[in-house]
């Protein structure tokens, strides 16, 4: 086990052009389960290549359990990766690619197959050794993918998107698997996605990134209740949060808080009108689209999502009172999307 | 559909089919019928007549000192012209892989060897190997490695013959082979590789136990494919020794048409080009196999 921790990474691919990761500096705790969120092209995965080894920084240093792994080699980082297509081999039984680590490294022999069975064991693969990996489902790939990854006791993990080649149904009960697996065996990891759900649901803390640069690092709740900037606050959460500017201030407030005045707690509650225009009714809530009627920010498009227990019937262009307390307003800079604090 | 239409279909297949199917009848299936025909008569060039002999042309061939050395000799320049092609193909293709500038250019210029007529390449060849006017040999005298008047004489001696026509031989199938690794290479998805050297694998390792079994199925297409060109390759070795010097590179296709041709004995060159059938039955089945195979899994 160990801490990975990034000093002033930078990763430039093509000179002159813009790094795909620019001076990124964060660290892992002990055992901990870190989460790199970011839209594609935000550098989430060339981050995690950098600390596999996979890629050359630019400038920066790496260090892996205190150590300066910069000029090592994959094999010495004592790291293990799942690929997004899980990487295995093709001409491999799923017992020889889980041995394949312990052959790699030297491992003695007669060690081998107590581990691969324990790694088997552990991933509940048990009876899959002897099929060849064409043979198994998407599901079965990912934990062969996650046995030969854990076989030989690495110091960290890395994820890169595992769970998005599995239809939706067996993702939420792998992620769920995974987070369980992981808090087990209790090793470091750092899992790679643009899926906010599993960013919150399996984080203890999220790097959320955006054009090669870490924008906020913090637990599930705080980079969702607390944004940093307005990437964050629009990055999470579906629908995104409102945002509405005047004066050089832009105010945000999320969906859920943008609720019919009568039932957001009376003090200290802001009141605004919507002019209401349409909405999505999703089962367990409803989204309610509309302007701001009046005020400052009259005009700006909002959203509010409310439960659909709630009775009220809205009739298109017509306008409503809503309201919205006033610990939910997150003020932010209008020239920088710097969250005012 | 219309009774006419189907009508139709049912002669439609097989006219489509027809081209093919005479073209294999008359430039492969006649002459097979021939060459067996005649291994077992007395034919010969400009007379008439033919009598069946039974196997009297078999059992003189397989008596003659000649045929047993023009069997080593195939087997000797199949196989390792096999090995060296696919040893420098394998190379070749590891460096072809990686991008850098100029690699379009590169790769147009080993594939020259492949796109160029035989017989002129082996034509330069014969040239570049000439025992007066060899530019091997002169840039070797330059470097004092010989003297001027002890030069080796690259088709003239047999055991640099054979080398000359191997090496000849493989500069012609290389590009060929290296092709097909490339297309082998590249249906390999980059993590694979990358997976490897995570769990811990060198470069040897991941060559041999990821990559090159990997690429098995192709692989064992250009070794086919390879053989099927080596065995039955008759240009290279007649137009650089035809055969000599003391038949020290007479192979079987070169010894068939020496002997049926300009021996004019058809019926000994016909027996002689039989043997060629077992091996070739062989790679062709393993062929199949191997395509079966892939297209199963």
């Amino acid at each position: 086990m160990a801490v990975v921790e990034t000093r002033n990474l930078t990763k430039v691919f093509k000179q002159g052009e813009l790094g795909a990761v620019n001076d990124v500096s964060l660290a892992t705790e002990e055992g901990e389960f870190l989460v790199f969120l970011g839209p594609s092209g935000s550098g989430k995965t060339t981050l995690l290549r950098m600390i596999a080894g996979l890629e050359t920084p630019t400038s920066g240093e790496i260090l892996i359990g205190g150590q300066l792994v910069n000029h090592l080699s994959p094999r010495e980082r004592r790291i293990a990766m799942v690929f997004q297509s899980y990487a295995l081999y093709p001409h491999l039984t799923v017992y020889k690619n889980i041995a394949f680590p312990l052959k790699a490294q030297n491992v003695p022999k007669d060690q081998h197959d107590t581990k691969v069975q324990w790694a088997a064991g552990l991933l509940g693969i048990g009876r899959l050794l002897e099929r060849k990996p064409r043979e198994l489902s998407g599901g079965e790939r990912q934990r062969v993918a996650l046995a030969r990854a854990i076989v030989r006791e690495p110091a960290v993990f890395l994820l890169d998107e595992p769970l998005s080649n599995l239809d939706a149904k067996l993702r939420a009960s792998a992620r769920e698997e995974l987070e369980q697996f992981q808090a087990r065996v209790g090793t470091t990891t750092i899992y790679v996605t643009h899926d906010q759900v599993e960013a919150m649901a399996m984080g203890d803390r999220v790097v959320v990134m955006d054009k090669g640069r870490v924008r906020q690092i913090g637990t599930p709740a705080e980079v969702y209740d607390e944004p940093a900037d307005t990437f964050v606050a629009t990055f999470l959460g579906s629908p995104p949060m409102n945002l509405v500017s005047a004066g050089g201030t832009i105010t945000g407030f999320r969906p859920e808080h943008f609720l019919p005045a009568l039932a957001v707690a009376i003090p200290d509650s802001v009141p605004m009108r919507l002019a209401f225009s349409h909405e999505e009714y999703l089962g367990a809530e409803r989204i309610l689209y509309g302007a701001l009627a009046d005020g400052p920010h009259a005009g700006a498009k909002v959203v509010s999502r409310i439960a659909s227990t709630h009775a009220g019937v809205f009739a298109k262009d017509r306008t409503y009172d809503f309201a919205v307390e006033k610990r939910h307003l997150k003020l932010f800079d209008e020239a920088t999307g710097i969250r005012r604090r | 559909m219309s009774a006419g239409a189907k009508r139709e279909e049912r002669w439609l297949a097989p006219a489509m089919f027809l081209p093919a199917v005479l073209y294999i009848l008359a430039l492969v299936g006649i002459p097979l019928v021939l060459a067996v025909l005649y291994a077992f008569s007395d034919a010969r060039i400009g007379s008439a007549g033919l009598h069946f002999v039974g196997l009297e042309n078999f059992r003189s061939i397989l008596q003659s000192p000649g045929f047993h050395k023009a069997i080593r000799n195939s087997i000797v320049f199949t196989l390792s012209a096999q090995v060296i092609v696919i040893v420098c193909s394998n190379i070749l293709a590891t460096a072809l892989e990686e991008p850098f500038r100029g690699r379009g250019l590169v790769r147009f210029l080993i594939l020259l060897p492949w796109v160029a007529p035989v017989s002129l390449g082996t034509i330069g060849w014969k040239w570049i190997l000439d025992s007066i006017y060899s530019v091997i040999t002169w840039v070797l005298v330059a470097l004092h490695v010989y003297k001027p008047y002890s030069t080796p004489m690259w088709l003239g001696e047999p055991h640099l013959a054979m080398a000359s026509v191997v090496l000849v031989h493989c500069w012609r199938l290389i590009p060929f082979s290296t092709v097909i690794m490339l297309a082998g290479r590249s249906a390999i998805p980059k993590e694979i590789p990358e997976a490897a050297a995570i769990d811990g694998a060198g470069f040897w390792r991941t060559l041999f136990q990821i990559k090159i079994p990997m690429m098995t199925p192709i692989l064992s297409v250009a070794v086919l494919f390879g053989i099927i060109f080596t065995f039955t390759d008759m240009t290279v070795v007649y137009i650089l020794t035809a055969g000599g010097p003391f038949d020290s590179t007479q192979t079987l296709p070169s010894l068939a048409f020496a002997t049926g041709i300009a021996g004019s004995d058809l019926a000994a060159g016909a027996a002689i080009s039989l043997f060629l059938v077992p091996v070739l039955v062989a790679v062709a089945y393993l062929m199949l196999r191997v395509a079966h195979r892939s297209e199963v899994a």
